[in-house]
């Protein structure tokens, strides 16, 4: 019995959008909880002094800083917009297929475009 | 827990060719996950050459015909053919499906065909649903009541309530659902899955049913019934057009609704 071989999974499935939103909705869940200590240490810098600020500052500074600011940008957009469509759904709306397809798709774009409106500000 | 690979017995390897005969042109590909119990070789992918001009437009179809004229040793489930047994449910083209009720113009390229996914194969594309049944068992598929009928008739329901209950009792228990789910995959030993869900949304909202408490207190679990996170993979699989991810949104509702 225990030598049955486990059937293929998620090497074979095909992704509906709704799944690679949900799988992203926890990334992003993770990456949220990364990003908050980089904010709790720029805090601690800021407060720590001028000197402990520069290096943090130059390091955000840099190229691979800012990436990672707006990777963290997306990041907290995405999963905040998801997070007003799992509420949605709590209350019992937008299950039909056609309706959590579209909300998928609507939440990536808002986030992508939040995210573009946010550093085209900062920058 | 996730795992992601497939543990070594059951990793891939690849599989004989079947070509078709000369002469032969308008061919489709069929590429078949195949295992033997009685081998000591891990599961194979075999591809079948198929005469699409004499075969019938369903998957299960090109299956049969590959099983009586190919290959005799495919091994799959199937009986009525027409959608409503859930015998032949599978992976078709990356999605769970029927494949009585898929049409092979349906699928772009090869005809790609897996057993139902993380699930134990006994052979080819049967799959053991010993706990998928165990679970729908554990629902209490039934109706329960603790008032004595009416002495002159049936429990008799409005239509309205018959129409509450109408969708989620057309469920063909096909596990394709349940199998597409990861929170399913990754932990079928306490998640109920969608399709166990659905059947007991089908009692719980059942107005001729009084054990509603006695069901959701039973769900009021981290794992039977909150390991649904909404991936909505099960309502986008289901051959018959239901809705499970509903179902289990609804439940988790019946269940904050009766603290207030």
């Amino acid at each position: 019995m225990s030598n049955r071989p486990l059937s293929p999974h998620i090497s074979i499935y095909r992704w509906p959008i709704t799944m690679a939103t949900s799988i992203l909705h926890r990334a992003t869940g993770i990456a949220n909880s990364v990003g908050f200590i980089v904010l709790a240490a720029w805090l601690f810098d800021a407060a720590a002094g001028a000197d402990a600020y520069a290096v943090f500052a130059a390091f955000m500074g840099s190229t691979i800083g800012k990436l990672l600011l707006i990777g963290w940008t997306f990041s907290f957009f995405f999963h905040f917009g998801n997070g007003i469509r799992h509420l949605i759904w709590d209350a019992g709306h937008g299950f039909e297929i056609v309706q959590a397809n579209r909300s998928s798709w609507f939440v990536l774009i808002l986030a992508v475009a939040l995210t573009a409106a946010c550093w085209a500000v900062l920058l | 827990m996730a795992e992601f690979r497939l543990p070594k017995n059951s990793r891939l390897t690849k599989g004989k060719h079947f070509a078709a005969a000369d002469g032969v042109s308008n061919v489709r590909t069929f590429a078949v996950y195949r295992y033997d119990p009685s081998s000591d070789s891990n599961p194979r992918v075999d591809t079948y050459d198929v005469d699409m001009d004499s075969c019938g437009p369903m998957v299960l179809d090109a299956l049969i015909k590959i099983k009586n004229e190919i290959d005799p040793t495919l091994t799959f489930r199937r009986s009525c053919r027409e959608g409503i047994c859930g015998s032949c449910a599978m992976n078709i083209d990356g999605g769970n499906t029927l494949a009585c009720t898929r049409a092979n113009d349906e699928v772009k390229g090869d005809v790609k065909i897996y057993p139902l996914p993380h699930m134990p194969v006994v052979k080819d594309l049967v799959t053991d649903l010993t706990n998928f049944y165990a679970q729908y068992a554990s629902i209490k598929p039934w109706l329960q009541t603790r008032t004595p009928p009416p002495p002159d008739q049936e429990r008799l329901q409005s239509k309205e309530d018959q129409e509450l209950i109408n969708e989620p009792a057309a469920c063909i228990l096909c596990a394709c659902c349940s199998t597409s789910c990861p929170s399913y995959w990754w932990n079928s030993d306490r998640y109920l899955g969608p399709a166990a869900l659905l059947a007991s949304y089908r009692w719980l909202v059942d107005s001729r049913d009084e054990a509603t408490g006695e069901r959701l207190d039973e769900l009021e679990d981290p794992f039977r019934l909150y390991r649904c996170h909404t991936i909505m993979n099960c309502t986008q699989t289901c051959p018959k057009g239901l809705n499970p991810a509903k179902a289990i949104a609804e439940t988790k509702k019946m269940m904050v609704e009766r603290k207030y």
